[in-house]
């Protein structure tokens, strides 16, 4: 546990299923987590990790069960989903940048029209937040015009302007040269010791076995094995996740 | 469940409000709709118009010289029907006429020869950057400017072109006809039962071990069947019928010139000539973009490849890029195809008496604009529908290959 | 010495073409080629011969200036003709702003535009012919002004505006907003100037020739777009209700002649309206075209929605913007960047429908075009009148399709 990790849960997971028309992609995830807590979640492809925290923010709607963030309940109603969606900030995988705006317009859209800051007072925030991803520099080039890791940092800085009091990544380093991934993570890193609660969706085992509090390995839609990193990766109980271990750990 | 959803008040439950801003939307039209309705109600109350469709039945009291024989006696049903044909007649003639002039233009502007190419760039920026209507307007007084019927303008004794129009040599059934449709008729049905008992054959016992996946369907089958033994027993049965027919079933009708007009063959009016002139040329310079972008849509990788497996210029033309462009071509025609029977509707401003041109008369002489209005849109959309349905079935059994490309 | 030739440049065979070459590659390079060429060239020969031969010694061309000014503004009235000229200024000084600002392709069309303005205010039109019969004289001498539409006048003061306004308007990014919003403004502008008020007010019914033509285009794209957008919307909608209204009214537009639906507005909309809601002939095309124009500029903008990645609503709304936000702030400025080709394309197919109206009695282009040849004594004329213009429908629609192309080019490229 790290030095910024509470007792208070922040996310409550209960019992959460979805189908895809008859494929069942999340088989009952039970689950907590805790404020300032770092979760990294592993797994096959088509597992349903990405899934799993799309349904946090409501990009997936779960069928059955529950999901709790931050004591509002997701459901139907309205209200509730822009409350959460507030709260839950989240990084791509294809970074998900607005094209037609410039990296600080696109840092400053949510802020001014959903938590209507002053235009001002967002771009001050904005020019703090790229100072951090050092990318000052960047603010009024368009997305095309800076690299993949440039891009990738400019959409956390676009999550983090909302002040979210968590952070979801889905797998944010998976569309990056290698050169460039490192620059990603040293942001995450950062992030993370500021005492954000992380759920990251990685194929980074360095990254999880460093940062992580939890590490949580799903295969066909259930947690077949969680446990904090040193167990996870010197200690697998289950087949699979040996079978994946060693897979990841060759590459 | 997630949740007692009766926790929820409902001007925030997302479902509830899905519902409630469908009906809303749905009363809005209903009301919209009801607001038109009361007013037309209304207002034809006020000039003392009485809806309803007995107009159809009465005599229309007008002549229409072109398309199927009408006269002022007939009643006004039986003259949208003539408006109907006449609105086919030329658009399927149109499409046919079109579809070669733009496939020859098409390819033209991507040959190498500089001045065809050009020659067809022309041509194309053209007529398709001025109005149909404009150049309906021009071909047909153009038309009637040409030599009078005694002058005609002669090809062959049987072609002849003056200023009342265009007359074609055609055939006509003669006195052999009556027995030899009946071989005609036999040999059809032995088709039909041979193809479907091969193709039901194939089907249950030949393709049985075949896997599922690569097992041609019932109608493929069918169609398979209709090409290589349905044509042949067909031919054969007409051949054969007609030498035993003791009588010619066909003679040739050539138009003749008796008194003040020409007598026999066929003959297109000069509205007709100038319609299908317009929309044939105007719809061709479409059809030639169409073809063009299509056959450049082939990348050249694949002629490449082609190519280097060693395959002639024309084979690579023919066995590589037209099966590419054709599904690349397909759905911009269609929409020409539609378009040119849409702009079959200009024929008004000339006089043809297509659909919308009787309409416009029929309702001239009548007060029932609503009703007619609801004819005529009916009839251009079963019409718009029909044609597009066929097209979207071609074209989905032509690309049953994926864009792998 | 061998050290020299070792290094020395060796350059490429000589493939510049000369024009013998450049015919043999392009004209003869063979058989086949040759025969289409010589064939080509005798059919360009005798077509040219007859065109040219009936131009220069055939038509009577006296036709157009006798009738130029009602072709280019119908009836409107002469002592009203500054307002056209007004309007002109306003749209040249928007251009001239615009591109100032924006540069690239708004300057090429700006120089374009300039270009032709010059080349009117250049040619000597006021040459008459020997032996003009009186009345076609006088009402020449009146209009040879009005090539497009109003006095050479207010043709100079267009171009000088446009040069002012492009110096003024050089790299002030800043004043981008307030230009859009300037033609989005021009729109009723230009109604309200052309109408005007009180007694010297012009009635729409009095609107005419290439004036109403370009008038009824730009009415048929501007005040569909709206209508277009919420189409294509509702087309993408998940609700079934939306969704299944829009794909019928679409479908069902798109299924019939614009004739159909001009006839719709010239008879059936007074019959649907409230009795003593009075629209005339003019509005009531204008309403036909927009509710015509509106299915198909829903088709497009459904295009350009379909090729907006899911990944984009996706990250708007994990910022937590509503739908109508996502939708203004994401979705629709991505979407109708990528169907501006689609939409101009539109604006050709528009700009020469527009030619129908003349059945429900509109003087446009080709309504004045009919009532010319109406009158018995040039009815013979057709030939001249028709081609004059399609020479202005061609024009127009050329150049639109030009713009068309290089905008296409521009957004191949790439750039945001």
């Amino acid at each position: 546990m790290n030095e910024n990790t509470t007792n208070d849960p922040i996310i409550i997971c209960e019992d959460v299923h979805k189908w895809f028309d008859d494929f069942h992609v999340l088989k009952g995830i039970t689950t907590t987590f805790k404020k300032g807590e770092r979760a990294v979640i592993c797994g096959p492809s088509g597992s349903g990790k990405s899934t799993f925290i799309r349904t946090i923010n409501r990009l997936e709607e779960h069928q059955r069960g529950t999901i709790i963030v931050d004591g509002i309940e997701l459901s139907n109603d309205l209200r509730n989903i822009n409350l959460i969606r507030q709260e839950v900030g989240m990084v791509f995988q294809q970074f998900n940048l607005f094209p037609h705006l410039t990296n600080i317009k696109n840092i400053t859209l949510g802020p001014i029209q959903v938590r209507k800051m002053s235009k001002k007072a967002a771009e001050e925030a904005a020019l703090a937040l790229l100072e951090r991803m050092d990318i000052a520099d960047q603010a009024y080039k368009y997305p095309a015009e800076i690299s993949g890791g440039q891009q990738q940092r400019v959409a956390i800085a676009r999550a983090l302007a909302m002040e979210p009091k968590i952070m979801l990544f889905d797998e944010p380093t998976s569309a990056l040269d290698p050169e460039m991934i490192s620059e990603v993570l040293d942001v995450m890193r950062e992030l993370a010791h500021s005492g954000m609660t992380m759920l990251v969706v990685t194929h980074e085992m360095g990254f999880a076995r460093e940062v992580a509090d939890r590490i949580m390995f799903f295969d066909e839609g259930v947690v077949i094995e969680e446990a904090a990193p040193a167990d996870f990766f010197d200690n697998p109980r289950h087949e699979r996740t040996k079978l994946f271990i060693s897979q990841t750990l060759q590459h | 469940m997630q949740q007692d959803s009766t926790k929820i008040p409902f001007w925030r439950d997302i479902r509830v409000l899905k519902v409630l801003f469908q009906v809303i939307f749905i009363i809005g039209i209903i009301l919209l709709a009801l607001f038109f309705y009361m007013n037309m109600l209304n207002g034809l109350e006020r000039q003392g118009i009485e809806l309803s469709l007995d107009f159809l039945m009465s005599e229309a009291g007008f002549e229409l010289s072109e398309g199927i024989d009408f006269d002022s006696s007939d009643t006004n049903l039986k003259a949208f029907w003539v408006g109907v044909v006449n609105t086919l007649r030329v658009s399927i003639i149109g499409i046919f006429c079109a579809t070669i002039v733009g496939f020859l233009f098409g390819i033209a502007r991507l040959s190498s020869n500089w001045l065809i190419s050009k020659t067809a760039a022309v041509y194309v920026e053209i007529f398709r950057n001025t109005p149909l209507v404009l150049q309906i307007l021009f071909w047909y007084p153009l038309i009637l400017t040409l030599p009078k019927v005694r002058e005609s303008i002669n090809f062959f004794d049987s072609i002849f072109i003056n200023r009342r129009g265009v007359y074609l040599p055609s055939a006509v059934p003669a006195d052999g006809f009556n027995t030899w449709r009946w071989y005609l008729l036999s040999g059809i049905i032995i088709a039909i039962i041979v193809v479907l008992g091969l193709a039901a054959y194939r089907y249950f016992f030949q393709d049985r071990e075949l896997h599922e996946t690569d097992r041609p369907s019932f109608v493929s089958n069918i169609i398979l069947g209709a090409k290589w033994v349905a044509a042949p027993i067909f031919l054969t049965a007409a051949i054969v019928g007609w030498f035993l027919t003791p009588e010619v079933s066909f003679v040739l009708s050539k138009p003749e010139l008796q008194g003040f007009n020409f007598v026999g063959g066929i003959n297109f009016s000069p509205e007709f000539t100038a319609m299908l002139i317009g929309l044939t040329v105007y719809t061709s310079a479409f059809i030639a973009e169409v073809v063009r972008a299509g056959i450049q849509s082939v990348v050249k990788g694949q002629r490449e490849a082609a190519r280097s497996v060693g395959l002639k210029e024309s084979q690579v033309l023919r066995l590589v890029v037209i099966p590419q462009a054709i599904p690349v071509i397909v759905p911009p025609l269609t929409s020409q195809y539609l378009n040119l029977a849409k702009n079959s509707s200009l024929g008004t401003f000339i006089a043809y008496t297509d659909l919308y041109a009787i309409a416009e008369i029929i309702n001239g002489k009548t007060d029932q604009s609503v009703p007619i209005f609801a004819i005529i849109m009916a009839s251009y959309l079963i019409l718009s529908l029909t044609t597009s349905a066929f097209m979207n079935w071609y074209n989905r059994r032509i690309t049953r290959f994926g864009s792998s490309s | 010495m061998e050290d020299n030739t070792l290094t020395q440049e060796v350059k490429p065979p000589d493939t510049s073409k000369g024009p013998v070459r450049w015919l043999r590659d392009n004209l003869f390079s063979t058989w086949y080629n040759t025969i289409l060429t010589c064939l080509g060239l005798v059919l360009l020969f005798f077509f040219f011969r007859v065109f040219f031969i009936w131009v220069f010694t055939q038509a009577n061309w006296a036709v157009i200036p006798a009738y130029l000014r009602t072709l280019m503004i119908g009836p409107y009235p002469i002592e009203q003709v500054w307002r056209i000229g007004i309007v002109f200024c306003t749209l040249l000084t928007l251009l001239g702003l615009s591109a100032g600002i924006w540069r690239d392709r708004v300057l090429q069309i700006a120089i374009a535009i300039a270009g032709v303005g010059l080349f009117l205010l250049l040619i000597p039109l006021d040459v008459v012919k020997e032996g003009e019969d009186t009345s076609a004289t006088l009402e020449f001498n009146l209009n040879i002004f009005y090539l497009i539409f109003f006095k050479r006048k207010w043709l100079l003061g267009g171009l000088v505006l446009l040069a002012v306004t492009f110096l003024i308007g050089r790299d002030k990014n800043t004043f981008k907003r307030w230009i859009i919003i300037g033609w989005v403004l021009s729109f009723p502008w230009t109604m309200i100037i052309l109408h005007g008020f009180g007694k010297n007010a012009v009635s729409t019914t009095d609107w005419g020739g290439l004036l109403l033509t370009l008038i009824l285009a730009a009415v048929g794209i501007v005040a569909c777009f709206p209508l277009g957008v919420l189409l294509a919307l509702g087309r993408r909608s998940q609700l079934p209700a939306i969704k299944w209204v829009s794909t019928v009214y679409i479908e069902t537009i798109r299924g019939v002649p614009l004739i159909t639906i001009l006839f719709m507005g010239s008879i059936l909309l007074p019959i649907f309206m409230p009795g003593d809601f009075q629209l005339d002939k003019v509005i009531r095309a204008m309403v036909a075209l927009t509710l015509f124009s509106s299915s198909y500029m829903a088709e497009n903008i459904r295009g350009g929605l379909q090729a907006v990645p899911s990944g984009q609503v996706e990250a708007a709304q994990a910022v937590g913007l509503t739908y109508p936000k996502t939708m203004h702030f994401i979705v629709l400025p991505q979407a109708i960047r990528a169907v501006i080709p689609a939409i101009v394309g539109q604006s050709i197919a528009l700009f020469k429908d527009t030619s129908l109206v003349s059945v429900v009695g509109l003087l446009d282009l080709l309504g004045v075009g009919r009532t010319i040849l109406g009158s018995s004594k040039w009815s013979g004329n057709y030939a001249e009148v028709w081609f004059f213009i399609a020479i202005i429908y061609f024009v127009f629609s050329f150049s639109m399709s030009i713009v068309s192309q290089k905008i296409e080019a521009d957004l191949g490229v790439g750039k945001h």
